[in-house]
């Protein structure tokens, strides 16, 4: 087979010259953060904060796989998050098992509830599943609140802090890998395919369950954890920590960012973070600022800042189309109708 | 038995208060399929109206309940004008973020206006409380279900047998053909939030009477409990919404007694996920097949 290259470029359009600064620059400043927490020169406080960015990119980018590029409409990411953390907070204190081997666990057993959650509630369409996942966040939440194990309302503390700025960020590149990855493969197509038209997937011969459950069960383990990192990063946990409110604030960030888009969802995630850090003296305007944001982007631009773009679109970097892909490619009529009707 | 039957009395005080928010879910869905995510925080402003009208301009229990149903209409109104409608023809999702973002900004702003801190309510109605046969009924628990049975008249008379009702009605079943026939939907849909609105305000403020609480942030839980009433119901259904409160008030009164009371607020979704399994059009709903 003739041997492809990995990236085309085309044109070099004025925007897409300020596309590259603009990535040269965030690059940079990504380089000097990393060398200045190595180095301890960046204070204790603003490394806290930008465990806080990374832990939310990590599930901003878990939950635009369920609600971005697969359509369904998932309020209940805190759950997966809240047993994450939990299972990996148990985990390391009584049994003190190694972190990785913990966070490894705590993705299982939270694919595993997304799993066992996802094969009925994923039946129902659009809204319904909204309510249904959200039911399920509260009752993760109230359990947590009764069982005796996890503390109930009074939460579970002396947690180690075993999560840094560079295991957090290597498992926040590894979620950008990996759901990247998953999303340019052929299943990725048939992810977008559901999302696009659920009964012309079907028709094409996808197995539409199969992958919401999948999409849903993904994200699930990527979501435990992120509530692993956040576990050992805020070395205590109690149910008030996994509200519904949690929820919406990880919405927020994939809505804000584009659904679909990995890129924005970073972007949404580390800004949304920083941003109330660095206007403290307004910390109880902030929901109502983010309140305000979600109505205004559904008004105004409804696809979100990124749309379904990536930093690459914007680059002028042409993904690369593998020849096996394109014999594979049934749904491409399906995919290239945009906005579908939402049902 | 005693017992048994005492639960019975305090299920339905609490279920009548679930059916009322429910209807207000249930007409907004049957019309624009919309689950309005704001319908429980408007049912707390409701609440707080009633708090002020009681407190600050000293009305008596019924102008009191008249007027926060009016400003809670109103608030309805403006709701679906500024929130909803510019999103009438984008997707339900998008319709869906937006309501959800509509309850974030009242329940916030509630939060930075009145404080996190409860409120006791006023005393309007000296409690007085009945024994039957064992069974202790008392005057705040006949208020709340003799306001819900004449609210829910009312509601059943405009609905069927009023011109606004029976264009309620057509413009539930096909919007387009009822536009068609000249009727104003957009009226009829904020007429329809109105309605919805008002029967959540008097919820809110027997709530406020029964419990002798309120704060900015009760309107989340009721709000999904008594929309999981109106999917137990049958979404779109009237009556089933108003049984869907009752079995929600009852169970939940239940699990309550026979175990902690911390488990309450589990029981409403667990009822939705078996409904959503089992039945997903509700108890009174109909069967639709999907037409592909």
């Amino acid at each position: 087979m003739k041997k492809e290259r990995m990236f085309t470029f085309s044109g070099s359009s004025l925007r897409q010259k300020l596309s590259w600064l603009a990535a040269g620059l965030v690059g940079l400043i990504l380089l000097a953060v990393n060398i200045g927490v190595y180095r301890g020169t960046v204070d204790f406080y603003f490394s806290g904060v930008l465990v806080v960015a990374l832990i939310n990119v990590i599930l901003a980018v878990s939950l635009n796989l369920i609600n971005g590029f697969t359509g369904q409409f998932s309020l209940g990411h805190a759950g997966f998050m809240a047993v994450g953390a939990y299972v990996s907070s148990l985990l390391t204190i009584y049994l003190d098992w190694p972190f990785p081997v913990v966070l490894l666990i705590a993705a299982l057993v939270s694919a595993l509830l997304g799993f066992v959650i996802g094969l009925p509630t994923l039946r129902l369409k659009g809204d319904y599943l909204a309510i249904a996942t959200l039911g399920f966040g509260e009752i993760v939440r109230v359990v947590l609140l009764n069982l005796d194990i996890t503390g109930g309302p009074r939460g579970l503390g002396g947690i180690f802090p075993k999560t840094t700025f560079f295991s957090a960020e290597l498992v926040a590149l590894l979620t950008i890998i990996v759901i990247g990855n998953i999303i340019r493969s052929s299943h990725g197509r048939a992810f977008v395919a559901v999302r696009e038209d659920e009964i012309a997937a079907e028709a094409m011969g996808i197995d539409t369950t199969l992958y919401k459950v999948l999409a849903f069960s993904i994200g699930a383990a990527f979501a435990g954890v992120a509530g692993g990192l956040f576990a050992h990063h805020q070395m205590f946990i109690d149910p008030r920590s996994f509200t519904f409110q949690r929820s919406i604030e990880i919405l927020v960030m994939v809505v804000l960012g584009g659904l679909g888009s990995i890129t924005g969802s970073i972007i949404a995630a580390v800004v949304l973070t920083i941003l109330p850090e660095a206007l403290r003296g307004m910390a109880e305007y902030r929901m109502i600022v983010y309140a305000l944001l979600l109505i205004g982007l559904m008004l105004v631009r409804p696809q979100g800042l990124f749309g379904t773009k990536e930093i690459g679109d914007f680059l002028g970097i042409e993904r690369v189309r593998w020849a096996k892909a394109k014999s594979q490619q049934p749904a491409a009529g399906v995919l290239k109708s945009h906005g579908g009707d939402g049902r | 038995m005693q017992e048994v039957v005492q639960q019975l009395v305090n299920g339905i005080s609490l279920g009548s208060i679930y059916g009322l928010i429910a209807l207000g879910y249930t007409m907004v869905y049957g019309i624009i399929r919309l689950i309005n995510f704001a319908h429980g925080d408007i049912y707390m402003i409701g609440a707080f109206v009633g708090y002020f009208a009681i407190r600050i301009f000293h009305l008596s229990f019924l102008p009191a309940l008249l007027v926060a149903m009016a400003v809670s209409a109103v608030l309805g109104m403006v709701i679906e004008r500024l929130a909803y409608r510019p999103l009438r023809n984008s997707t339900r999702i998008a319709a869906l973020i937006t309501a959800i973002g509509v309850s974030f900004l009242i329940q916030n702003t509630a939060l930075l206006a009145w404080t996190p801190d409860p409120r006791s309510y006023p005393d309007v109605f000296p409690l007085r409380t009945y024994e039957i046969g064992g069974v202790y009924v008392d005057n705040r628990q006949i208020a709340i279900l003799g306001v819900a049975v004449v609210l829910m008249v009312v509601l059943h008379y405009i609905v069927n047998y009023t011109q606004i009702g029976r264009a309620m009605r057509a413009v539930s079943q096909d919007a387009d053909t009822a536009r068609l026939m000249g009727i104003d939907v957009d009226r009829v849909i904020s007429f329809t939030f109105a309605l919805g609105s008002a029967l959540a305000a008097a919820a809110g403020v027997l709530v406020g009477i029964y419990y002798n609480r309120i704060d900015p942030t009760m309107g989340s839980m009721p709000g999904l409990k008594a929309f999981v009433a109106a999917v137990l119901g049958g979404i779109g259904v009237i009556p089933g919404a108003m049984l869907g409160g009752l079995v929600m008030g009852i169970a939940e009164v239940a699990v309550v007694a026979l175990t902690a009371s911390t488990w309450k607020d589990a029981v409403a979704f667990a009822i939705l996920i078996v409904i959503l399994l089992v039945r997903p059009a509700g108890l009174l709903g109909r069967q639709v097949r999907e037409k592909v």
